[in-house]
Parts: structure tokens; C-alpha cells; sequence
């Protein structure tokens, strides 16, 4: 057991760090480390420096366009992202729809989109939520009827990050109501520019348009466009969860974020012992958290169930990046609420609800882990 | 970077995770513990079978160089060792014989010291306990009333040293004193002329003693190290005590996790399984979260041990405490809440886990005094 990385990957990093010294856009950069909004232009322009480079998937295998890196190289590649001030890449293609269409889609659907969602000339969306169905996703409405060649879909989908700039949305349609819920659920791509959709922006409550409701009002999609067999898209869905184990640990984010914090309480600390205490236990537990991340990290080799992990990961890493944001809060203002402080403390709320709410996570962990 | 256990460790793991189910059940265990009044004549306060066979498993000599018949084993080891050792609820005195004391002798005795003491100490014949603690002040404390005088009539020591863990039942004691500017160790014969024991049993079952040295003499050849140099070394056997009792503490903590999990599932009330009820559920993957966070920091720990730096290291080991503190007290108050009446009974194990929990997590430093250490580092930074 040692936490050393070995020869190899140490040149790798020194690669990485090499390369977004060299290539990662100083204006980009500017923007991500003054908190400042990271528009589509940003988004899809660093999406293709590091597709030139050949690391616009980190996740996937070679064959697909991916780099085939392990999960200690994509550690090293995430942490050194986030340090350099790197935006995040756009998960919805990449990260969600992907492996989806890897493992169930057809071939044509493999070399019509994941290409584009390589290059970033596709921006994707993802549509699982409803008004009427959120934890309990299984209960959702929206309809697809198949009509000839086509499917006709009517619905709601909601709180759809980023729909008002995409191209495509993967949705769980409803294909059936005979079955079990589960058991009458597809996985359908549709185009955002077909006539019938209508987007319509969610203020958020630090003022910010990242959300979205999107209708669906008679619109066609091709039969094509459905991945894999028809009322097995339950199934999909629930393999993306599994895929994904150490998606919102928010480790190097977090280590970013609490040095900011320790920058800014630096003065106050000197005095203010409770301050201390407050910063020293997040320090510790991020430190803790981390390693918890790289147990995962290092056990992925092996055949243990990833579902539990994911959901620990989640669980802690939203609570402690919400806890650096509060504590970020307390010290900038003062009696004082800095309002562009305070909007990135209230937009982080969002982390502990969305991606499976952390009560929704602990289900998971009591049912998988503990038999309950 | 690699965080997953060696073939050996996990051989080692199940070794001893049979050996505690089949030679140290829960009931021996709770007649061991009341046979032996404290102050009792020939009270041990362990078993000596179970020790004599931990012995021949080998985890006795294991941390020791393989020149004075050890094992070589590194702080990962000795983390599964003192993992099952918490698992199997034992109250061997590994931890102040093999870890620390041991742990003192190989890093900082002479050869002729290490010769004479590490192959018995891990044959199981020899129990070291260290006294270095005195009354009404911290265990790691820096300046001694425990006095050396001499060299003019011989070298002779008094003083008063509290909480030595299973003192009265050694054979031989570390003492350290005051000399000059620092702190220097001897060790000492436990019944030499001079040395008055005051045997306690702790809640958990375990020993711990004060010691009056009152003019005990020593010889020179005594000596452990060098003249006023024990400070720093201390200070690291500290740092490797806490790493191992964050280990047994994780043992410990997930025991009590399967336990009170086995119980929601078969006690009823309102005609279905505890384990139905959400508000249960969700305080059992609470406790379980705890349990994860705890080996995690214990890992970051015994890693930081083995081969960090000694800075890594007194970081990790204080950070590891207040992580496995707060999983502690969690888990543990939880574990017996869940119980519901039977869980404050003498008659359920989980009582006893709890009681060996609270008493371990207080040793070497609690949670405020290791989150003091942590945060004094950022005045500095
Ligand atoms: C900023 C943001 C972006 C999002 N982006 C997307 C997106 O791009 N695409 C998408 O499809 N969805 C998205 N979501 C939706 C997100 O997945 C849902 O909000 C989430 O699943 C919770 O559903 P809900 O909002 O309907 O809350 P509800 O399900 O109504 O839950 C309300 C509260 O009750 C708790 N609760 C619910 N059920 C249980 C239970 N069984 N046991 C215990 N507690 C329970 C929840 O944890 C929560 O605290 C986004 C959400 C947010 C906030």
C-alpha cells in the first residue's frame, strides 16, 4: 500500500501539466479562476484543444476516439485540469449518453454521434426529470407512440442543464403502460431542432439561467434514433449509474476551493481560533475524502460492486464543497453578504439535490451495501 | 499509488480474524475480564494462551528487523493486526508492548539492547510497557518532573508517571525522565527496589497503571539512545500509536455496524423489522459513511507511517484521530441507540464495544487536542 505514483505516471503528469501550460487559453482560464460564467463559445473551444490533442474523452477506450487512459491517469488529468484553471467538460455527451451508445447503441448511432460529441460540434442534454417525476423517475409520463417509422413524443421533461444551447437530448420516454413502470421505459435520442420542441428557461435563485423545462408537442423522431430495444431503457439508465463511480467527488474542485478559502481567511485566522478549528477540520476531511476517492481509484481493477462507492463519494463530496462554500461566505462578508459570494453558495445547493439526491444516495447504500 | 491490501495481508487478516471468532469468544472474554480484580495477585489482565498463540501466528515479532527474529512488517501490517485485534474486541496489550515500547526499543535502543529484548518481546516472554506520562499532565508532555540524579552515588530516578498501559503486568518499563534539556529513556526492571505499581482496570477491561519510582537506581547501560534526545522520538511513537488505535478503532466500528445492521433486520416492532423504517435506515448508512471515512483516514495514516516523512506522518496521525474520533463517537452512541433498552445491557456484546471505543479513542490524544495540532499548522502556513 503507498500513495507514490510511479515513474510513468509522474512523467504523465508533468505531460499534462505541460500541455494546459502551453495550450489551456488565457482568457478561458481568467474566466474559471474569477468564478466568472463559462459560455457554449468557451465550453466547445476547449473541448476541441483537447480533442487535437487527442484527449477530448478521457473516459473512453482508444477504439471509440478515447485516450484508453486508467483510472490513475485520469485522476492525474482531472486534478491537473482543475489546477490549471481548466473549465469542466460538458458530461451530458461524454460522459452520460456515451457509454450508453458504446455498449447498446447501433453502429450507425455509434459513428453518426459520438464524432461529433468528440469534437464538440454536437452539445448534448440530458432529459430524465419531470414536473411530476423526480427521485421516483420511474414514474415518468412522457409519451412516445410509435407511428410508422417514427416515434411521436408529447411531454415534459425538466430542470434540463443546458438545453437552451443543445443540439440533442437523451431522454426516458414512456413506451408502454402495461408493464411494471420500469418495464415500459425507452432511451430515445431526440434533435432539439425538431419542429414540436420548445425550451423555456428556470431562473435559479443566484439569478443564473442553467436550467430549463423542454416540451415535446408532437414531435417526430425517427425509430432509428432509439437505443437499443424498445421498454428496456430502464436497464441503460441504471448501467450509466453504475459506469459512472467517481463522478461528483469533487476532489481536486475542492482542493482549489479551500485554498481560495484559506487564502481569504489567512488574516483572520491569526485571531479568530474558531475560524481555525473550522478550516483545519475541512482540510482534514478533504484529505480524508480524497483518499476514499483514490481507494476507489485503486480498487477499480477489481470486481467489487462500484454502485455503494459512488454513492459514498457522492454523499461526502457534495457536503464538504457546500461547507467550503459556507465558509467562504462567513469570512469574505462579514456582516456583509457579498452577493456574487453568496450567489455561488446559493447556486451550490444544487449538488446534494440533483444526480440522485443524497437522501436518494443513502437509499442506494442501505438497500446494496447494508441489506436494509 | 496502490491502496489495496497485500496476498500476505489479507492472509495475515483471515488468520486472525479465525483465530478471535474461535479462541477469544465473547464470553471468555467477559470471564476473563471479571476473574481478574484489578490488584488481584497474578492478575495478568489478558489472557497469556491468547497471547502465547498470538505469539506463534507471529504478530508479536512482526513489525522487528528479521536480524532480532521479526518479520520486518511496516505500520500497514501492524494496521491489519490491530484492525482484527478491535474486530475480536481482545484486550492483549499489543499496542503498548509490540508498538510503542517495541517500537522504541527497535528505533532507538542499542544493538545489544535490541538483541536482548526484541526476540523475547516477540516470543511473547517479555511484556515492555512505556511510563511516560505524569499526573495532571498531557501524555505527550516535553517537560518532566520525573528526575535523574548522579552520577555521584550512581544514577538514581523518582518520580511519579500515570496511565502506563498494562504497567503492573510487565516486566520491564521504559521510563522516561527529565536530563538536562530534554528527555532520555531507561529502562527499568518492573519490580526493581523502589517501584510501587497502583493496578487499574479501565471500563473496557483493559490495565492501566501509575508508577512511584521512588530512588530507583540505574546503571548507564540502562540507557535507551542518547543523553536528552528521547523528545522527538517520542513524539513519533505517539504518532505510530495513534495510527494503530485508529485501526483497532476501525475494527471496531464496523463490527458494531454488522451487528446493529443483523439486529434491525430481525428485531419488530409495529409488526415489521426495524430495518424498515427510513429513519433507520438512513442513520445506519450515516454510521456506515463514518466507518468508510474512518479507514480512509487510517489508511492515509498507517501509509503516511510507513513511508511518508516524519511531517506527513505527524499530520496524517492527527488528522486520522479526529476523523476516527467523530466515526467513534457516531457510530458507537448510534450502535447502542439503535438497541434500544438491550443496548445499554451488560448482556449484548455492542455494550462492550462501546466501552472499549470510548476508552481507546481518549488514549494518546483526543479529538480536540489532534484538531489543535492541525490547525496551529495553519498560523504557520
Ligand atoms: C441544478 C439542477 C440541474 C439539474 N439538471 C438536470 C438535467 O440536466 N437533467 C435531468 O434529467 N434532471 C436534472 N436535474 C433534476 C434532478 O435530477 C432532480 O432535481 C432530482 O432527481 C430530485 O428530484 P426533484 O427535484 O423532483 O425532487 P423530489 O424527488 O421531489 O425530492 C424532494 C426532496 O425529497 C427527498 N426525497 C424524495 N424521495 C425520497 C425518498 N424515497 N426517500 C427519502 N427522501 C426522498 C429528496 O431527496 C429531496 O430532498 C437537475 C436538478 C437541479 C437542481
Amino acid at each position: 500500500m503507498n500513495l507514490d505514483f510511479d515513474e510513468s505516471e509522474v512523467a504523465f503528469r508533468a505531460e499534462v501539466r505541460d500541455f494546459l501550460e502551453k495550450n489551456l487559453p488565457a482568457d478561458i482560464q481568467q474566466k474559471v479562476r474569477g468564478h466568472a460564467e463559462i459560455g457554449k463559445a468557451d465550453t466547445v473551444r476547449w473541448q476541441q484543444i483537447l480533442n487535437q490533442r487527442g484527449w477530448g474523452a478521457s473516459m473512453w477506450p482508444k477504439q471509440a476516439g478515447g485516450t484508453g487512459w486508467n483510472a490513475t491517469q485520469r485522476y492525474i488529468f482531472d486534478e491537473e485540469c482543475v489546477f490549471a484553471g481548466a473549465p469542466a467538460q460538458l458530461p451530458f455527451g461524454l460522459v452520460m449518453v456515451a457509454p450508453v451508445i458504446m455498449a447498446f447503441g447501433s453502429p450507425e448511432q455509434q459513428r453518426t454521434f459520438l464524432p461529433k460529441i468528440l469534437s464538440g460540434e454536437d452539445w448534448w442534454c440530458q432529459g430524465y426529470s419531470e414536473p411530476g417525476s423526480g427521485s421516483d423517475l420511474a414514474s415518468l409520463r412522457t409519451r412516445a407512440e410509435r407511428d410508422g417509422d417514427h416515434y411521436v413524443v408529447n411531454g415534459q421533461k425538466t430542470w434540463t442543464t443546458l438545453a437552451q444551447h443543445a443540439d440533442w437530448i437523451f431522454c426516458l420516454v414512456r413506451t408502454s403502460s402495461d408493464a411494471r413502470q420500469q418495464d415500459g421505459i425507452s432511451f430515445l435520442l431526440i434533435n432539439m431542432h425538431s419542429p414540436g420542441v420548445t425550451v423555456r428557461p428556470i431562473i435559479m435563485l443566484d439569478g443564473g439561467h442553467e436550467i430549463n423545462d423542454v416540451f415535446f408537442d408532437n414531435v417526430r423522431v425517427p425509430v432509428t434514433n432509439l437505443v437499443g430495444e424498445e421498454n428496456k431503457g430502464w436497464s441503460y439508465a441504471k448501467f450509466l449509474l453504475v459506469h459512472e463511480r467517481t463522478g461528483l467527488a469533487l476532489v481536486p474542485q475542492g482542493k482549489r476551493l479551500l485554498a481560495e478559502l484559506k487564502d481569504i481567511a489567512a488574516e483572520a485566522m491569526k485571531t479568530d481560533v474558531r475560524l481555525r478549528d473550522r478550516v483545519a477540520r475541512l482540510e482534514i476531511e478533504l484529505a480524508v475524502h480524497e483518499m476514499t476517492l483514490l481507494r476507489v481509484v485503486s480498487a477499480s481493477g477489481s470486481k467489487r460492486g462500484p454502485g455503494a462507492e459512488a454513492a459514498i463519494l457522492k454523499i461526502r463530496g457534495t457536503e464538504i464543497f457546500q461547507n467550503i462554500y459556507e465558509a467562504i461566505l462567513q469570512v469574505t462578508g462579514g456582516a456583509y453578504v457579498d452577493p456574487a459570494v453568496a450567489n455561488r453558495y446559493f447556486n451550490m445547493r444544487k449538488l446534494s439535490i440533483f444526480g440522485g439526491s443524497n437522501e436518494i444516495q443513502k437509499n442506494i447504500i442501505a438497500q446494496m451495501v447494508l441489506g436494509l | 499509488m496502490n491502496l489495496n491490501l497485500t496476498e500476505d495481508q489479507q492472509a495475515l487478516q483471515d488468520t486472525l480474524r479465525k483465530f478471535a471468532a474461535k479462541e477469544f469468544s465473547f464470553a471468555k472474554r467477559k470471564a476473563l475480564v471479571a476473574e481478574q480484580a484489578a490488584g488481584a495477585v497474578n492478575a495478568t489482565g489478558f489472557s497469556p494462551l491468547a497471547w502465547k498463540q498470538l505469539a506463534e501466528i507471529g504478530v508479536l515479532a512482526l513489525p522487528f528487523e528479521e536480524a532480532h527474529g521479526g518479520l520486518g512488517g511496516s505500520a500497514l501490517d501492524t494496521m491489519v493486526v490491530m484492525e482484527e485485534l478491535g474486530r475480536g474486541l481482545m484486550i492483549e496489550p499489543y499496542l503498548g508492548t509490540v508498538i510503542v515500547s517495541g517500537g522504541l526499543i527497535s528505533t532507538h535502543g542499542s544493538s545489544s539492547q535490541k538483541e536482548s529484548l526484541l526476540p523475547s518481546i516477540g516470543s511473547g516472554e517479555l511484556l515492555v510497557a512505556l511510563a511516560h506520562q505524569e499526573p495532571g499532565k498531557g501524555f505527550d508532555a516535553e517537560v518532566l518532573a520525573t528526575s535523574l540524579k548522579g552520577p555521584g552515588d550512581g544514577l538514581v530516578i523518582s518520580g511519579s508517571k500515570a496511565q502506563v498501559l498494562y504497567g503492573a503486568q510487565s516486566d520491564n518499563v521504559l521510563v522516561s525522565v527529565n536530563e538536562g534539556n530534554g528527555v532520555s529513556l531507561f529502562l527499568i526492571d518492573s519490580k526493581a527496589p523502589g517501584v510501587t505499581w497502583h493496578d487499574q482496570k479501565m471500563p473496557d477491561g483493559t490495565r492501566v497503571a501509575r508508577l512511584e519510582l521512588h530512588q530507583v537506581s540505574v546503571s548507564e547501560s540502562a540507557r535507551v539512545g542518547g543523553k536528552g534526545d528521547a523528545g522527538p522520538v517520542l513524539n513519533r511513537a505517539f504518532d505510530v500509536a495513534n495510527a494503530a488505535l485508529c485501526a483497532e478503532a476501525v475494527g471496531i466500528i464496523v463490527t458494531m455496524i454488522d451487528i446493529t445492521s443483523e439486529y434491525l433486520k430481525t428485531r419488530k416492532q409495529f409488526g415489521v423489522t426495524l430495518g424498515t423504517f427510513q429513519a433507520l435506515k438512513h442513520r445506519m448508512v450515516d454510521m456506515f459513511v463514518w466507518a468508510e471515512t474512518a479507514r480512509s483516514a487510517t489508511m492515509l495514516a498507517n501509509v503516511r507511517v510507513a513511508s511518508g516523512t516524519a511531517e506527513e506522518a505527524h499530520w496524517a496521525c492527527s488528522a486520522a484521530k479526529v476523523q476516527v474520533s467523530d466515526a467513534a463517537r457516531f457510530v458507537g452512541q448510534q450502535a447502542i441507540q439503535l438497541h434500544g433498552g438491550m443496548g445499554v445491557t451488560e448482556e449484548m456484546v455492542v455494550s462492550h464495544y462501546f466501552k472499549r471505543l470510548t476508552c481507546i479513542v481518549a488514549l494518546f490524544g483526543n479529538a480536540d487536542y489532534h484538531l489543535e495540532v492541525i490547525s496551529s499548522k495553519l498560523l504557520a502556513a
